[in-house]
């Protein structure tokens, strides 16, 4: 009985399979059908046209390049711009000796060694297919002279087309970067996006800076255009257009005249500053010196430039205010008295200061740079005087722990998160760190260091600058940004207003007090006091230096005895007015020495700019370039 | 002492004559289009050669191979496939902005060419396992074993081939008698479903999805594909330009014109008669599969041939559709015609199952 009706359900099984191949089969030949009709199609019924599309004529489709977003300052000031005009360019896959192609087409323009040196570097990097530019900016006669030649020279053809062109030069360099040629490096990443067909045509590409950062931006959209070409090749007709569609213009937080007066305040030091507005995180100024000539890079860098940049001593190709880490120094001590305070130490603890600190049950002496001490100091006075060995004994009491996790909350040790690309952590060290970095356990004596700024702390311009607007802003900090607005086609909705992105949630009594202190060090009897005389407005600040070598135990630092590139770096973090700070900011001198000497003055002049309009008298004749050669 | 007939007898005994002469009749297409669409280079038309002589031996080695070891190697091959998937998710090596590739050191290899068979093998073996007692429980569990390395293929990403093998998986679903009314209530649900998951898409998947759709919105990029193509296939007329005469082959306007193009020089060439030769002969090889399927003994092998034979058709006309413009462009070769060595293993793989089932029953009858 049980077999006949499995053997009845298996007759029955394939019965049902049989039925739903047969319609398996149905679809099959459905589907072929309607594919032989699409032949049909094609090859019968639209035959005649699409072999006039093959035959008589074929089709060429040519991308459009659109313009590259322009980049403003927040009044509109122009800081990247595009200017039209000539460029001579060879196929190099077309033209068998480039040698002698070269060498006849100097004879109608005017073709530099350094032009040479440029093509050949661009050949060695480039795509194979490019046409690539031996000249560019040629002039009109020019053009004429190797118009009534071309015939002479198949593969060589004069282009128009947009250059890119920074009116500021050196002084913007790091923040907007620049633009270059695409090479197999981009290329590759572009295919990874899946928007190399969007590039099609494009020869170039945001390469550091904000060109680099909001390349999606400023790049917009490629259009393209059918034509009918004939056999040589040229365009008959076109069939239809899609339009390119302009990259998005960038309205910056940066006032272009404020960097323009930070960036000259430097004179002949390098160093980094930016200034950010506390109350809502915008960028104003964003310096790093020495800087470079960002039009050099556009169409490829000469060789000989490019060996300058690269082997200069100062550094001038790295973005300092982005990506240089120094110790913090001094400029710790105002948020080491919040943690302090955060922790339950008294405003109004006292120590005596000897001029040194030891710790328990050691002889080992950590020096106050004051020799001799500062006698009795409070928290007050330990920000005013800057007391070392206040903040000794107040990152013992802590320990590194606390320090480091309050310290975070001021974005120590943390990227800030700005719109730029590359750039570095720094360093707020903790047991933790210590322990999987350096498989070491955390020695009393680092927190005695860290205490003051030293030790292992690294800190960014760009970060110390995000922590002092925290600081001016009460403790409700703003992620630092440089785009205030993108211009959209359609104009999309405006960008939102920042919101903060963490509050600390500070005792105003405890921030009253900070800032204070921070206010009497740009009084008489604070260590700013010179560069801060005769302000019209409440300023505050506080110094810093950060060593480059360590002195061994009782060594003395003498200046003139070390070389240029081992003195100590100078800082200084500011805000002002201190009733309501509209601008707060951090400047670092490399191998300035003190921080009220060097760093404040170039504090003052960006304060006073900012907030009295006052522009400083011009420094000597000597130009920027001279000053980034100083030895 | 074995004679020389005998010898040839037993080569042949496992291979099916009939489809042995389709598929030989469209290899020989192969060379022929190949030697055009290389501008004559005989080097890559002896490539061809080599890879489908390989595939060749495979398919023989698995022809003659009884079907119960068959049966054995699905969960291992499956598994070793699903591994290798993971492998390429965690390490594999990135080109043209997909990870799709695995570095062995000798060679790289591409795991979701293995699946095509893995899959639809697995899938089969499993219901021939629950034959007895199936339920909905069963088809949910078999559609588990499509969708797992379906997720993993589709997010390397490579939406082609995981809509391929999707399509070889709902296959064996189908085959298998999944209930018209889920089928059914699923497409309901997928189009009810749609609009909410399209709000859920970011900007720029939409504008992939959209692409796909009309390619004339990237005429530069694989909407020029599209547009070259057509014109080929278009030009082509009644009798062809002629072998060697392609304008568009050979004046470089068609892309990949060896590979996923490759009927767009065939057709321009050998034109509209060429055409229905082509599909007739696709369509003799697909017929004798349906055949072999229809007489397949088991559960297992009704449901794996049935498989092998619609996803043949399906590449087929994936691929023709797509250069005659009436599909999105997908990566998806011109099954046995284009060059490549991967899919020609994987495709002639397949025939050496079909003609196993078919012959090894046979044998079983008599």
């Amino acid at each position: 009985m049980k077999h006949r009706i499995e053997l009845k359900n298996h007759q029955r099984e394939i019965f049902y399979f049989r039925l739903r191949l047969m319609l398996s089969l149905g679809f099959v030949l459905l589907m072929l059908l309607i594919l032989l009709l699409r032949f049909v199609y094609l090859q019968v019924v639209k035959h005649e046209y699409f072999q006039t599309l093959a035959e008589s004529n074929r089709i060429a489709v040519i991308p459009v390049v659109p313009n590259r977003g322009l980049i403003l300052d927040r009044n509109g000031v122009v800081l990247a711009r595009n200017y039209s005009g000539y460029t001579l360019e060879i196929a190099t896959r077309k033209v068998v000796d480039l040698e002698a192609t070269i060498n006849e087409l100097s004879t109608l323009v005017n073709i530099q060694p350094k032009d040479r040196k440029r093509f050949k570097k661009l050949l060695a990097e480039s795509r194979n297919f490019d046409s690539l530019p031996i000249r560019n900016r040629l002039s009109d006669e020019e053009v004429a002279r190797f118009a009534a030649q071309r015939y002479r020279f198949p593969g060589v053809e004069i282009k128009a087309r947009l250059f890119r062109e920074y009116p500021f030069g050196e002084g913007t360099s790091h923040l907007i970067g620049y633009i270059g040629r695409i090479n197999d490096k981009d290329v590759e990443q572009l295919e990874e996006d899946e928007i190399a067909s969007n590039y099609l045509g494009s020869d170039y590409i945001g390469k550091t800076g904000l060109e680099q950062s909001y390349e999606k931006e400023l790049h917009g959209t490629t259009g393209f255009e059918q034509v009918e070409v004939d056999a040589g090749g040229r365009g008959v007709r076109s069939l239809s257009r899609s339009a390119p569609v302009s990259g998005n213009d960038l309205t910056l937080t940066l006032d272009a005249k404020l960097q323009e007066v930070a960036e000259q305040a430097f004179g002949k030091y390098r160093g980094a500053l930016v200034a950010i507005d506390p109350s809502n995180g915008d960028i104003l100024a964003f310096v790093s010196k020495p800087g470079y000539d960002p039009n050099l890079f556009i169409d490829g860098i000469d060789s000989e430039n490019w060996d300058e940049l690269n082997n200069s001593p100062d550094v001038p190709l790295n973005n300092r205010a982005l990506r240089g880490q120094y110790p913090p120094g001094s400029t710790i001590k105002p948020f080491m008295a919040l943690a302090g305070l955060f922790y339950g130490r008294s405003p109004s603890y006292t120590i005596h200061d000897p001029g040194y600190y030891t710790l328990p049950g050691s002889s080992h002496r950590y020096h106050d740079w004051k020799q001799g001490g500062h006698g009795s100091v409070d928290m007050f006075k330990s920000i005013v005087i800057s007391c070392d060995t206040y903040y000794y004994g107040l990152a013992t009491e802590l320990g590194i722990d606390k320090v480091h996790s309050y310290l975070s909350q001021f974005g120590f040790g943390q990227k800030t998160g700005v719109d730029m690309e590359g750039e570095v952590s720094g360093l707020s060290p903790s047991q933790e760190w210590k322990m999987k970095r350096h498989n070491q356990v955390w020695y009393a004596g680092d927190t005695v260091s860290a205490g003051i700024g030293q030790g292992y702390n690294l800190v960014t311009p760009l970060q110390l600058a995000s922590a002092t607007a925290t600081l001016a802003n009460d403790g409700i900090a703003f992620k630092p940004h440089f785009v205030k607005q993108i211009k959209r086609i359609p104009a999309g909705a405006p960008e939102p207003e920042p919101q903060p992105i963490h509050d600390m949630h500070i005792k105003p009594e405890y921030i009253d007090l900070v800032k204070r202190a921070m206010e009497a060090v740009t009084q008489p009897g604070g260590t700013a006091a010179g560069a801060s005389a005769g302000a019209p407005y409440r300023m505050a600040g506080k110094t810093g230096t950060a060593q480059v070598i360590g002195m061994k135990q009782g060594e003395k630092y003498v200046a003139n005895n070390i070389s240029e590139y081992n003195r100590d770096h100078a800082w200084f973090i500011s805000f002002a007015p201190v009733e309501k700070p509209t601008i707060a900011l951090a400047v670092l001198v490399e191998n300035g020495g003190h921080g009220g000497s060097t760093a404040a003055p170039i504090a003052r002049k960006v304060l006073d700019y900012y907030l009295l309009g006052k522009v400083p008298t011009p420094l000597e004749s000597d130009n920027e370039k001279e000053g980034a050669e100083h030895d | 002492m074995i004679n020389k007939k005998e010898l040839q007898r037993r080569f042949m005994v496992h291979l099916d004559p009939i489809l042995l002469m389709g598929v030989g009749l469209l290899l020989l297409v192969s060379l022929i289009v190949l030697y055009s669409a290389t501008d004559s280079n005989l080097l890559r038309v002896f490539g061809q050669f080599v890879n489908i002589l390989v595939a060749f031996a495979a398919m023989w080695i698995v022809a003659n191979m009884p079907l119960h070891y068959l049966m054995r190697s699905a969960v291992p091959i499956y598994i070793f496939g699903l591994l290798l998937l993971v492998g390429v998710a965690l390490f594999g090596d990135i080109s043209h902005g997909a990870r799709r590739w695995l570095n062995i050191g000798v060679a790289t290899i591409q795991p979701s060419e293995l699946m095509k068979i893995a899959v639809p093998l697995m899938m089969a073996w499993y219901f021939e396992k629950n034959e007895a007692t199936l339920t909905l429980k069963n088809y949910f569990v078999a559609a588990l074993l499509l969708l797992i390395p379906l997720a993993l293929i589709a997010r390397q990403p490579d939406l082609g081939t995981a809509l391929l093998i999707g399509a070889s998986g709902f296959y064996v679903l189908f085959l298998a008698g999944l209930s018209w009314r889920i089928m059914v209530g699923m497409a309901v649900a997928a189009a009810a479903a749609a609009p909410f998951l399209w709000s859920m898409l970011h900007d720029y998947q939409r504008h992939r999805i959209l692409m796909l759709l009309d390619p004339s919105q990237d005429a530069l990029g694989k909407g020029y594909h599209t547009i070259q193509g057509m014109i080929a296939v278009g030009s082509g007329g009644i009798l062809g330009k002629g072998y060697l005469n392609g304008t568009q082959t050979h004046l470089d306007f068609l892309p990949e014109r060896t590979t996923d193009f490759i009927f767009a020089v065939y057709s321009e060439e050998f034109g509209f008669l060429g055409n229905l030769i082509l599909l007739g002969i696709y369509i003799f090889v697909i017929g004798r599969g349906f055949v072999i399927t229809a007489n397949a003994s088991t559960y297992f092998t009704r449901l794996m041939a049935g498989s092998i034979t619609l996803s043949f058709f399906t590449y087929a006309f994936v691929n023709m559709g797509m250069v005659s413009g009436i599909l999105p462009v997908v990566g998806v070769p011109l099954p046995l015609v284009s060059y490549g060595g991967t899919s020609m293993l994987t495709l002639l793989l397949g025939f050496g199952m079909l003609m196993s089932i078919h012959t090894h029953k046979q044998l079983v009858k008599t």
